[in-house]
């Protein structure tokens, strides 16, 4: 059971794309050699700017709900588990359900797998290993008087998908005067156009 | 829960859902075999226990009592286990319990035979050891340990 207090804090304005999370966590025992969290960069053309991309574990996950075969389960704790093994079809439902991008089909294992915030060290008490190895602080974890101490930024949990209101457990950073994230896919996918 | 009823056989949460992880099988199994094994060992000890207090020596008739190739019935260790006593030859007693130990029905004595019969299911034994000749019986009769003590017949006790 991973301590309530302790919380998953992500900085995106303080990646340096440096990987190291990346490749921390492809040295996992329980999945060895691939990362469940990945590096995505914002505008490749026009910014040097990347993204850590691991787990939101949403309250009312879309992974989950949209899985045919009923093979993502959220512990009582409130993390999103990896598909589990003896359900999971690969049939990719979740991949295209998640509004942050984080599930992936491995077609070898034809098998989903994704970030479980590193339960096996979390639930013992201990940070996740992308955290222990970030040196910017673009991942962080502990708890909430923690960051505030050390952070200008507050962070927020809430996200606004269109019409959706999604809810993680995992916080974001962000300016002050924000208290919920707005992403407005079609609006990005107009500019994306015109820049094109 | 709200929602559809589907929902409710499909659960998101962990804790609701019924699935069975492989360790969560195999500790079962564990716990089972441990139940198991102690249980085996609690029937075994209780066993060796009863075994050890074996049943006080009893006359059972004087020698003379029965004639040659003839058969008494008598109670022992208990009022209600039967047991049968047969003399083979002038100095040679045998005794056995009289259930069958197929469906419990009384053995008795063939002399012709030189068998213990149960007329039941015509299952017999040899009526010099005990031992199943034919028949459905599963096991031989339990066997009486006896003592000639001057012209008396004891029992000394019941071997299974």
């Amino acid at each position: 059971m991973i301590d309530q207090e302790m919380e998953f804090f992500i900085d995106p304005s303080r990646c340096i794309g440096c990987q190291a999370c990346y490749h921390a966590c492809s040295e996992c025992e329980t999945h060895r050699g691939e990362s469940m969290s990945h590096l995505a960069s914002v505008d490749r053309a026009q910014s040097t700017q990347t993204v850590p991309v691991v787990c939101m574990h949403c309250e009312d996950p879309a992974c989950a709900k949209v899985c045919p075969a009923d093979a993502i389960k959220k512990t009582a704790d409130g993390i999103v588990q990896s598909a589990l093994q003896a359900r999971c079809i690969g049939c990719s439902n979740c991949v295209l359900a998640c509004p942050f991008g984080v599930p992936r089909v491995y077609p070898k294992l034809d098998q989903m797998m994704k970030c479980d915030m590193c339960y096996d060290r979390t639930s013992t008490g201990r940070k996740p290993m992308c955290v222990t190895v970030c040196p910017s602080g673009a991942l962080s974890f502990g708890t909430r008087e923690e960051m505030a101490a050390k952070r200008r930024e507050r962070s927020t949990n809430l996200f606004q998908f269109g019409p959706q209101k999604v809810r993680t457990k995992v916080q974001l950073m962000v300016p002050k005067d924000v208290d919920e994230v707005d992403v407005d896919i079609t609006a990005f996918m107009q500019s994306a156009g015109e820049t094109a | 829960m709200s929602g559809p009823a589907w929902k409710d056989d499909f659960p998101i949460s962990w804790v609701d859902d019924d699935f069975v992880t492989r360790r969560e099988f195999t500790k079962s199994l564990v716990w089972v075999s441990c139940a198991s094994f102690a249980a085996n060992l609690a029937l075994a000890g209780r066993a060796a226990l009863a075994e050890r207090g074996t049943a006080p020596a009893m006359k059972v008739a004087g020698r003379e009592d029965i004639p040659v190739g003839g058969a008494k019935v008598f109670h022992y260790p208990d009022e209600t286990s039967p047991c049968l006593l047969v003399r083979l030859e002038p100095d040679r007693f045998v005794a056995y319990g009289q259930k069958c130990t197929h469906l419990g029905c009384p053995v008795l004595y063939q002399q012709r035979t030189q068998q213990l019969e149960c007329p039941c299911h015509e299952g017999s034994f040899d009526c010099t050891t005990g031992r199943v000749v034919s028949g459905p019986p599963p096991r031989p009769l339990p066997v009486v340990a006896l003592e000639l003590r001057g012209d008396e017949v004891w029992a000394l006790g019941v071997s299974a």
